[in-house]
């Protein structure tokens, strides 16, 4: 090591975006190239047209794959110890941190002195906010809606609250993408209907309106708005799914679910 | 020359007809110390008193039965065998549940005294009273079935040890002092007194099983038969004649039906025993009443796999009926079923009734989830039936071989064979390490697993298998309070802080008693627990599991959030600590697990059961580590008859293998040595035995209890163990498991 030269310590956080490797931006393009070390995570998110082989063509690199084990139970050891010989890039589908449990890797990389910084990416949350037409200042607590042998209510206790407000809530459908898993819009819905049936709150039932958003991000994303009636049986090709439970409308949105998402016109008569 | 007498025949309708006259039902069993003559006796009594059908009869023409049995490949050695038995002029019913001898089986022994009301407990009057006679003694008197005594090889005083008459009384009466003794000890108050055995009251028979002769003094009365008449008879060489004065089977039968209660009167005392649900109900009374017309309960004491049928489920009736197509309910399995077929036992035969009623014992076909210990239960009363209480197993597998076939292309058959074998064995446990490849065997001795390996070998028609060495199993436990241990689930966004104690002895001692169980509803735990073990009140209500080994899960968080949909993943993630604790991934024992506090996480994704059940799992170990860890080793308790001059040598043998001996008694001309000795010395035992005594000592070893490992040997046993299991050398540390900011809980339960 040349003298005045202090070892470079650091670690640098880049979206990938939505989709396929077309969504990384340049700013995260030129972290990559210029690392010594470039980490991605896949199975916080499931990327339906990311390949592997692409990519490093693309950042003209070799990619190491870390897995959730690596991460989670052994704390991101395998990243933490290359970050603090030099430049490590860690790169995560959407927007970083929208992964909440990559926090937890950065508070640890602080603590051992290593710098940290993040290139952001596009991420769910704002793209089926976006799609579905709706405000995005109206949403409230966003759930995910879990496997059916990880069966919960909260789901549907996020979206009663949520209503009660007068809020939209948007829900994450669970994935399982070190198994190539996720969850289809009629499972959970059918997984709100049966809470529906036990609580009688009135919250989800066939009669109920709620935007169904698929593949994000991709050339062809389907949006569709209508009652869950029609959503149980609506095709809405491949994976993955969002799906959004409207709370009090205003007219552009109801405007932007008709036009832009094929609601019924009825849905006029929900504005407030 | 032997006679041998033609078994009689009988119609099964008239057996059937005499099934319903429950005053003329006795249902026994006959438990000995090994080679203390029990199935010499069961064969004798099958050859005289036989009970067949016209059916079987007329296959078995005059063959003697036992060659019969041969010729059929039959075992009766683990079947029911039914007997007909005249006294004073009225036919009685016997029906006998053969138990095996060894040690090694005493869980089958358990297992078959729930179906019974007597039994008849054989009694080698040269040994005498025997380690093994006080296991099943004990384990009768606990199911509340009623001892009476037979004291065989009375033939070997005479003939090999050519005592005088007095020496041999004297031997009668200590071998009827000791056992009294043992029901003294372990009897209940009510029944203690009533049960003790009493030559006078016919509660003692005595006799030679081998040449089929025994008397009561009753007998011997009303045959003018003295001891000096049967001294002369061997004198003189013509003891064969006392088979026929005074035949076996009638001094056994009489006694039985004399002195074991029909079904009804048993039934009455026996069910609060046995059943801990509402006796005032309808099917409390129905039980109580031994009634056929109440509703269906049997409780099955056998399960065994037959290669034509499927499974076959032996059980007793304690009320209603049974017959093909009836729709029934197993309380265990929770599932529906309708009866195939069912079947009484004619001799040692399997007959094809219509029905069998209250009071008898049945075997079933069509029930594949039936085991030993099940409840049955008629369709309509599924949803109000209390399980039977959990049949007690004394003994618990302590020692495992690892087994593959010796050809890789026979373990289908090798893995079909181990699944039939772990149904009709609750005391064998067969595991995969998915890890390893390993298929284990664990169970109660060597005996128990060579003789496994042997069925197995048979199950699998001539399967050739390979063993391995055998392992001794081990236990996990804490001596101290853990502290309060903090640990974050692997995305970090759900906590757990949890506190590990040792589970009070009183505690242990009432869930090995069957009194407090996992599938027991938990508000009735808490009542025993608060009674019985001075519990208080908030602890005894919390109870969230009991795991197999004795450790219990005790929710003491107020006010978290989420934690309904979180608490089977939390006992999930208890369960998994408990099955390998943190020292070399052995079983936990006696260790009390409690929730402190938890931060669950709002969004369900987030909080699934691969986030929760390690967090639990690390907190449990970690504060585990904090606790004083100590290993724990299975205690054999081992008894040995052995002739006086060998005593030192044997004495010394045990004690140099970290034994202990409790006593060593002169009984005649053999010495009586007890005492503990760990499993894991005992290896090799019988080389060293064999050669110290020129192969005059007898013994044999039963499961006892855990014990401490003493420090300077359980480092080693913990190292030799991880290297076995392909662990790093090294025990772990509280902080591989635990967050590194053990603070105080953000609430006040602290």
């Amino acid at each position: 090591m040349l003298a005045g030269f202090e070892a470079l310590s650091e670690l640098v956080f880049v979206g990938v975006g939505l989709h396929d490797e077309g969504g990384i931006s340049l700013k995260g393009l030129e972290e990559v190239r210029s690392a010594d070390s470039v980490f991605i995570e896949l199975y916080t998110s499931l990327l339906p047209n990311f390949s592997l082989e692409r990519f490093e063509a693309l950042v003209g690199k070799g990619l190491r794959v870390v897995s959730r084990r690596e991460l989670e139970e052994d704390h991101g050891e395998v990243v933490l110890r290359v970050a603090e010989r030099g430049k490590a890039v860690l790169l995560v589908p959407g927007d970083p941190f929208i992964a909440t449990t990559h926090v937890a890797l950065r508070i640890a990389a602080e603590k051992r002195g290593i710098r940290t910084r993040v290139i952001h990416g596009a991420s769910i949350i704002s793209a089926a906010v976006g799609l579905s037409g709706l405000h995005n200042y109206k949403f409230g607590k966003s759930v995910t809606i879990p496997f059916s042998e990880n069966f919960s209510e909260t789901p549907y206790l996020v979206i009663a609250q949520n209503k009660e407000l007068g809020l939209h809530t948007l829900c994450l459908l669970d994935i399982d993408a070190e198994r190539n898993r996720y969850l289809g819009v009629r499972e959970a819905l059918e997984t709100l209907l049966k809470v529906e049936e036990k609580r009688k709150m009135g919250v989800v039932t066939r009669a109920t309106l709620a935007v169904v958003v698929a593949r994000a991000g991709s050339q062809n994303p389907t949006v569709k708005a209508g009652f869950v009636d029609e959503l149980l049986n609506y095709d809405f090709g491949g994976p993955p799914y969002s799906l959004i439970f409207p709370g009090k409308l205003h007219f552009m949105e109801a405007e932007a679910l008709k036009v832009l998402a094929g609601a019924p016109s009825s849905v006029m008569e929900l504005v407030e | 020359m032997v006679i041998l007498p033609l078994p009689r025949f009988r119609q099964t309708s008239e057996i059937l007809k005499l099934m319903h006259k429950k005053e003329n039902i006795r249902n026994i069993g006959i438990i000995a110390h090994i080679d203390h003559g029990k199935t010499t006796m069961t064969d004798s009594l099958l050859a005289e008193a036989g009970l067949l059908s016209p059916r079987i009869a007329g296959e078995a023409r005059a063959l003697d039965y036992l060659e019969e049995e041969q010729r059929r490949g039959i075992t009766i050695k683990t079947a029911n065998i039914s007997l007909l038995h005249d006294v004073g002029g009225r036919p009685y019913v016997i029906n006998l549940i053969d138990t095996p001898g060894h040690v090694d089986f005493t869980g089958k022994v358990t297992r078959a005294l729930r179906a019974v009301d007597g039994a008849v407990v054989v009694v080698d009057a040269v040994e005498e009273v025997m380690v093994q006679t006080e296991i099943v003694t004990r384990q009768a008197l606990e199911e509340r079935v009623r001892p009476v005594l037979f004291i065989n090889k009375v033939d070997r005083l005479i003939k090999e040890l050519r005592l005088t008459p007095s020496e041999v009384q004297d031997k009668f009466m200590r071998i009827i002092r000791d056992f009294n003794n043992l029901i003294e000890i372990y009897g209940e108050p009510e029944f203690k007194k009533k049960w003790k055995v009493d030559p006078q009251k016919e509660t003692v028979a005595f006799g030679s099983a081998l040449h089929k002769w025994g008397f009561t003094l009753k007998i011997a009365e009303e045959k003018g038969v003295k001891f000096s008449d049967i001294l002369e008879a061997y004198m003189q060489g013509r003891h064969q004649k006392l088979a026929q004065l005074i035949p076996l089977h009638n001094a056994i039968l009489d006694m039985v039906v004399e002195k074991v209660p029909n079904p009804i009167e048993a039934q009455r005392y026996r069910l609060p025993r046995i059943w801990k649900g509402d006796l005032a109900s309808e099917i409390g009374k129905a039980m109580l009443n031994c009634d056929d017309n109440g509703p269906t309960v049997m409780c099955i004491t056998m399960a065994q796999m037959d290669p034509q049928s499927g499974l076959l489920a032996t059980g007793r009736l304690l009320s209603g009926f049974v017959k093909e197509g009836d729709q029934v309910y197993l309380v265990g399995a929770r599932k529906d079923y309708r009866i195939q077929q069912v079947s009484m036992y004619m001799g040692a035969f399997r007959e094809v009734v219509d029905k069998i009623t209250a009071g008898n014992i049945a075997a079933l076909l069509g029930l594949d989830l039936a085991r030993a210990g099940e409840t049955l239960v008629d369709l309509a009363h599924k949803d109000v039936m209390v399980p039977f209480e959990r049949i007690k197993y004394v003994s618990e597998p302590v020692i495992t071989i690892a087994i593959e076939p010796k050809h890789p292309k026979d373990l289908p058959r090798l893995l079909d064979a181990m699944n039939k074998l772990s149904i009709e064995d609750p005391n064998l446990i067969t595991t995969i390490n998915r890890e390893t490849g390993e298929y284990l065997l664990s169970g109660m001795g060597e005996l128990h697993l060579e003789i496994t390996v042997k069925f197995l070998q048979d199950y699998g028609g001539g399967l050739e298998i390979m063993t391995s060495a055998p392992i001794v199993a081990y236990r996990e436990s804490v001596a101290g309070k853990g502290i309060v241990a903090m640990a974050k689930s692997p995305n970090k966004h759900n906590r757990f802080w949890v506190q590990v104690e040792p589970l009070e002895e009183k505690v242990i001692n009432l869930i090995e008693a069957g009194k407090i169980a996992d599938e027991m509803g938990r508000k009735q735990v808490g009542n025993i627990l608060f009674k019985e073990a001075g519990w208080p009140v908030e602890e005894a209500r919390n109870i969230w599991a009991i795991d197999e080994h004795r450790n219990m899960l005790i929710n003491a968080m107020k006010g978290v959030q989420h934690l309904r949909e979180a608490r089977e993943m939390i006992i999930a993630g208890f369960r998994w600590a408990c099955r390998a604790g943190p020292l070399c991934e052995e079983p936990m024992r006696g260790v009390k697990v409690k929730l402190m506090d938890a931060q669950l996480h709002g969004d369900p994704a987030h909080r699934g059961p691969a986030q929760i059940m390690p967090a639990i799992r690390r907190a449990i170990l970690g504060s585990f580590l904090t606790g004083k860890p100590v290993l724990l080793e299975p205690i054999y308790k081992i008894g040995v008859s052995v002739p006086a001059r060998w005593v030192g040598d044997c004495i010394s043998i045990i004690t140099r293998k970290r034994g202990k001996i409790l006593a060593s008694e002169y009984k005649g001309v053999l010495s009586m040595i007890t005492g503990y000795i760990p499993v894991a010395e005992t290896f090799g035992l019988s080389t060293e035995m064999r050669s110290a005594t020129s192969g005059h000592a007898l013994w044999q070893c039963t499961f006892d209890h855990w014990e401490r490992i003493p420090e300077n040997i359980a480092s080693e046993v913990i190292r030799r163990i991880r290297e076995r299991k392909g662990l790093p050398p090294e025990k772990p540390t509280p902080d591989m498991f635990i967050g590194e900011e053990q603070r105080a809980m953000r609430s006040e339960t602290l």
